[in-house]
């Protein structure tokens, strides 16, 4: 009765050690049973352990991953903040008309390389999209100019035609105002446009990223609007210093304009992706704390259960010898 | 010399043309109403995206007297040098030449070369060297002046200056394709502009 006893224990303590039978899609249960020597069953908690275990190792590394997004982000809101003054003159100056009736649209989206990062790429692409619906009517012609690979694959599926330029691996190196000029002057020089319209995620707070949407007119537009009146008729009343003609600053200052407009957008985007990147292993990390959690008070019940089954089993058979 | 000097005075005393209700921006940020509608009409279900108007800083109105300092606005791409400072008089390398501006100066947008700024503020005077950039003075005696690169005339060493002068100069008598040319052509004006900035 004894031997009985140690023998069952022995099982028990061997069974971890043991392979356990593989999970098959017959038994979605947790516990799985073992069908001991005498007929005896001990319930493993085999299962519910390796699941602890994965859901620890995925808590830490979500955690390591907030830890990193949360000092790369440091780094890049303070050159966001600094940047802040580059576009605010030439709004004041040309004033912001996203409303401008124009023939040629050209929408330069900006998105992140890299995933994890919440919904911020999805809402930069359905704000293009929208807008591309918005612009797009009898003889006027929208095209996309895209920047990243979330929003390349978005739109690789359905609007194919209409993109002019893909580019990728914008922050292989750290992000500079040289590489954005010449990155602005390649759009410039192989795209014919009306107005630009860059769609970003503006960086509010760590917890908040505003799609925002900028718009750069080209000199032959800013012209005719300063001439037909509206928000930029005072354009006219500024003397022009240097160049021959107004026509050659006007096209210095677009071009200007847009490069720094752009250097500004892709810092915002890229602190908007760190920010988003924390709050979602941030959510990541939480989440699998509250499994483990759930999963310890199941392990410890089926580990209860198991003794508990055990001990009856003991005590009846004790009692049953007895008489 | 002469032909800059009487341009300043004129500048100054031509300009008094007193406008009651101007102003190139608002004076409360705006939103565009249009824009707003539009979208809504086309896609009601989705917010419309912020556009910059909504985060712009707020700039004064046009005053109708010429007001006593000039508030300047420096900014670079990494930093914002000087961000609405009030001082005296500025003066600002534009490709036609140093062009000082003065409280109530004609609006102008003005292209820079490389060349020095200097701010003077009461008794004292900061130069920096920049490089290419705009400059916008509006009509409410605000001055902008965006560059790409800028830096402090003390910081420059002089050394660099003259190998890189004499460098240049180098590449430009040997060039042969029109881009070299005027690469080199480049590299030698700004280092003139250099070496001018640190003996002038």
């Amino acid at each position: 009765m004894a031997m009985a006893a140690f023998r069952r224990e022995g099982r028990r303590f061997a069974a971890p050690l043991l392979s356990p039978r593989p999970i098959t899609a017959v038994r979605p249960s947790l516990f799985s049973e073992e069908d001991g020597h005498a007929g005896v069953r001990s319930i493993s908690t085999q299962v519910v352990r390796n699941r602890m275990k994965s859901v620890k190792n995925i808590q830490k590394i979500t955690k390591a991953m907030k830890m990193v997004a949360a000092s790369k982000l440091r780094a890049i809101q303070v050159r966001t903040e600094n940047s802040r003054g580059l576009w605010q003159p030439f709004s004041a100056l040309l004033g912001d008309i996203p409303s401008v009736d124009v023939k040629k649209n050209v929408i330069v989206t900006i998105s992140s390389d890299k995933g994890l990062c919440g919904g911020i790429n999805s809402t930069a692409v359905k704000t293009s999209k929208a807008l591309h619906k918005l612009t797009s009517g009898p003889d006027k012609e929208t095209k996309y100019v895209i920047l990243g690979e979330k929003a390349k694959a978005q739109f690789v599926r359905d609007s194919k035609k209409d993109i002019e330029i893909i580019i990728t691996e914008l922050q292989k190196n750290p992000l500079n105002y040289t590489q954005v000029a010449v990155l602005a002057d390649d759009i410039l020089k192989n795209v014919e446009f009306d107005a630009l319209r860059i769609v970003f995620n503006k960086f509010h707070s760590v917890v908040s990223f505003l799609p925002t949407m900028a718009t750069v007119l080209s000199p032959e537009v800013v012209e005719r609007e300063s001439e037909s009146g509206g928000k930029i008729s005072e354009l006219d009343s500024y003397e022009i210093e240097g160049g021959e003609t107004k026509g050659e600053i006007l096209q210095n200052l677009a071009e200007f304009q847009f490069s720094c407009v752009m250097f500004n957008a892709v810092l915002e985007n890229a602190c908007s992706e760190q920010g988003a990147r924390m709050s979602a292993m941030d959510n990541s990390s939480r989440n699998a704390g509250d499994m483990l959690d759930r999963l310890t008070l199941t392990y410890n019940r089926t580990r209860q259960a198991s003794i508990t089954t055990e001990l009856i089993e003991i005590i009846s058979g004790a009692s049953a010898l007895e008489g | 010399m002469f032909r800059q000097a009487s341009r300043l005075l004129a500048r100054t005393t031509a300009l008094t043309r007193s406008r009651a209700f101007s102003s190139e921006v608002p004076a409360t940020p705006a939103v565009d109403s249009t824009f707003i509608d539009s979208w809504k009409k086309v896609i009601p279900n989705m917010e419309p995206p912020s556009t910059p108007s909504s985060f712009m800083v707020t700039r004064p109105q046009t005053p109708t007297s010429i007001p006593s300092k000039l508030t300047v606005n420096f900014v670079l791409p990494y930093a914002s040098e000087l961000s609405a400072k009030e001082v005296d008089m500025v003066i600002i390398p534009a490709t036609t030449g140093q062009m000082g501006v003065l409280p109530g100066h004609v609006p102008t947008i003005a292209e820079l070369k490389p060349g020095v700024l200097s701010v003077h503020e009461g008794n004292e005077t900061k130069k920096y060297f920049l490089s290419s950039g705009f400059a916008f003075i509006h009509a409410n005696s605000v001055a902008d002046i965006i560059a790409v690169e800028a830096v402090p005339v003390d910081h420059i060493d002089p050394n660099l200056v003259q190998k890189g002068l004499a460098e240049f100069t180098q590449k430009l008598s040997s060039a042969t394709t029109d881009l070299e040319k005027a690469e080199a052509q480049i590299g030698v004006d700004v280092h003139s502009a250099l070496n001018s900035a640190l003996t002038g």
